[in-house]
């Protein structure tokens, strides 16, 4: 090997790495803007805990999703579907070891807690993999077919958790240890709400470890911009695929049980019933972006919250109005992915 | 001529409806730079997909290394040796220089794993790849994508690259530092590359095939081309004046 003189000395200006911050303070000056208009400050703790709570929840629902679109160009409308399963799901451990959840033990609690998730995420893991091969692959760049065939998916799903589990409603006891709130001078968090921040930044954290410091991340983010030459360079995009849906669809479960202990009750189209507010989510990040995914999240589930109690009309559209404001802004969501 | 490293017998390309490659034979001799030239249209970069498996022959045989690799997905043609430059350059431009080069060493599962002795040689090339090791590859000028594009088909030892008209898009200056690099190159690889640059070409051109309509019409040694410019008129048409 010999050495010559470099190309083009001249082409050497470095350039400087842009990083887009705008994004990221949104939901900080949200927040603060919030606080004179809600005019109490344990008011404002409360709804913003309450708000960043069930941004996690929409969160997990909605990363695996963005991640599949972005990677696999597959807009799939019957993603509630795994929302629902995994919640499901969680029932055949919660309800069975009612004594566990019902027992005055944090370590009791988190194990069945623990064991119902990993449960629904394997679930719902595998039942993305059959998904796939079944309803995805065989409409790959239809758009209008994924769209019909993903929502048929996810009517069959609600109607098999009909006939798994009977069409009434079911209740879902939150564990002792997760119940009541902590105070904080004249501020109340509840307690789950602050357990669904933590398993959401946990989610956020190891997504983002995985897609920035592992090389089967990297192909991922590498897939999302151009599939193609990820192929070129020797690995198998569609092993990516399946893969990524598997991941997504296990997250959706997580997020399902997450919801499910949320709401205390589970009805079949508790999936479905989230399912706009997820895509809303992932459209306002930016289709495939993990991080404008968070923030979205982030921001849909805040506003909701201080529309709320500021505005109740309001907030039967406040995602729609803050969806064409961000649109309107950046046409292509917080942090477009590039794509080729 | 050194035995074949890349043979094309007939090979036939369907994209829809339409008929690009129309019986294309093409022999790559191991070592040195193959051109192929042709102008827009001719069916150059189609010819270079369907080597890569990006689109499959619908009639004929392509064999690399003495394996028949028609029908193979491109992931297998990859690992089989043959490395690829699209005229897009494809980089990854969320990802640094670094993470781009990573990737492409499929041997090394961790960045810090990749051969230094390696890198060394490629900033030999690119040095500016060098300064920009940990920047998007985004935020690079046209040329230095060509280099992060260039640099990642030979981040590994590969019996063949696949070059789609690297030159397009870039400065005359740029343009030098290439041949140069290209140069050096050529003594270690073999090479396939698409040009419409003549004189970028044959400077540094070994063989040559000239396309026309999805076949080829002539093949040669590049020197014989080079010399005889009633040739290169009949083959590369006007065009080829306003290159030299």
């Amino acid at each position: 090997m010999t050495t010559i003189s470099p190309v083009a000395p001249q082409d050497s200006t470095l350039p400087k790495v842009r990083v887009d911050m705008l994004p990221l303070l949104l939901v900080p000056v949200l927040a603060l803007l919030m606080l004179p208009l809600v005019g109490s400050f344990p008011t404002w703790v409360t709804l913003t805990v309450a708000g960043l709570a069930m941004g996690m929840m929409v969160f997990m629902m909605a990363s695996g999703l963005t991640l599949i679109f972005g990677l696999m160009d597959v807009l799939n409308f019957g993603h509630g579907a795994f929302v629902s399963v995994g919640a499901f799901t969680a029932t055949l451990v919660l309800l069975p070891m009612k004594g566990w959840v019902e027992a005055d033990s944090i370590l009791m609690n988190l194990s069945v807690v623990g064991l119902a998730i990993l449960l629904a995420m394997l679930v719902t893991g595998i039942l993305g993999w059959a998904f796939e091969r079944i309803i995805i692959r065989p409409v790959y760049g239809l758009h209008l077919k994924q769209i019909l065939i993903t929502m048929g998916g996810m009517i069959v799903a609600e109607q098999l958790i009909h006939v798994i589990w009977g069409a009434e409603q079911i209740p879902l006891q939150l564990p002792t240890t997760f119940r009541g709130a902590f105070i904080f001078g004249d501020a109340a968090l509840e307690k789950y709400r602050l357990i669904a921040v933590g398993v959401g930044l946990t989610v956020f954290v190891t997504m983002f470890l995985v897609l920035n410091r592992t090389k089967v991340g990297l192909l991922i983010r590498a897939g999302v911009e151009n599939g193609e030459m990820v192929e070129a360079l020797g690995y198998r995009i569609r092993r990516l695929f399946v893969g990524v849906f598997m991941a997504g669809s296990a997250l959706a479960g997580l997020g399902g049980v997450m919801w499910g202990l949320y709401k205390e009750t589970l009805t079949a189209a508790i999936g479905g019933e989230i399912t706009v507010l997820v895509f809303i989510v992932i459209i306002i990040g930016g289709l495939g972006s993990v991080g404008g995914c968070f923030i979205g999240a982030m921001l849909v589930a805040l506003v909701a919250n201080y529309a709320g109690f500021l505005a109740p009309k309001v907030a039967l559209v406040s995602d729609i109005l803050l969806m064409v404001t961000v649109l309107l802004w950046r046409p292509q969501g917080l942090y477009p992915v590039a794509k080729r | 001529m050194s035995e074949p490293l890349l043979e094309l017998d007939g090979v036939h390309t369907h994209i829809g409806q339409y008929h690009i490659l129309q019986g294309v034979d093409l022999v790559v001799p191991k070592g040195g730079i193959t051109v192929l030239l042709g102008r827009n249209g001719a069916g150059k970069t189609t010819t270079l997909r369907t080597v890569m498996g990006l689109w499959h022959a619908s009639r004929g045989t392509v064999r690399f290394a003495g394996g028949d690799i028609t029908q193979s997905p491109t992931p297998d043609i990859a690992t089989a040796g043959i490395a690829y430059v699209p005229e897009s350059m494809g980089i990854f431009s969320d990802l640094t220089v670094r993470e781009n080069l990573f990737l492409a060493a499929r041997s090394v599962k961790n960045a810090d794993r990749m051969d230094e002795a390696r890198l060394e040689w490629i900033f030999g090339f690119f040095g500016a790849l060098k300064k920009f090791w940990n920047q998007p590859a985004g935020t690079l000028s046209g040329g230095q994508k060509q280099m992060v594009a260039i640099a990642r088909a030979i981040v590994e030892p590969r019996k063949l690259l696949l070059i789609d008209e690297p030159t397009k898009g870039l400065a005359p200056a740029i343009i030098q530092g290439m041949i140069a690099a290209f140069r050096e190159l050529k003594q270690s690889e073999t090479i396939l590359l698409v040009e419409q640059n003549f004189s970028f070409v044959s400077a540094l051109g070994d063989s040559v095939a000239v396309m026309d309509g999805g076949r080829i019409v002539h093949s040669g040694a590049m020197a014989e081309l080079a010399d005889d410019r009633d040739l290169q008129h009949k083959l590369l048409g006007l065009s080829l004046d306003n290159h030299q």
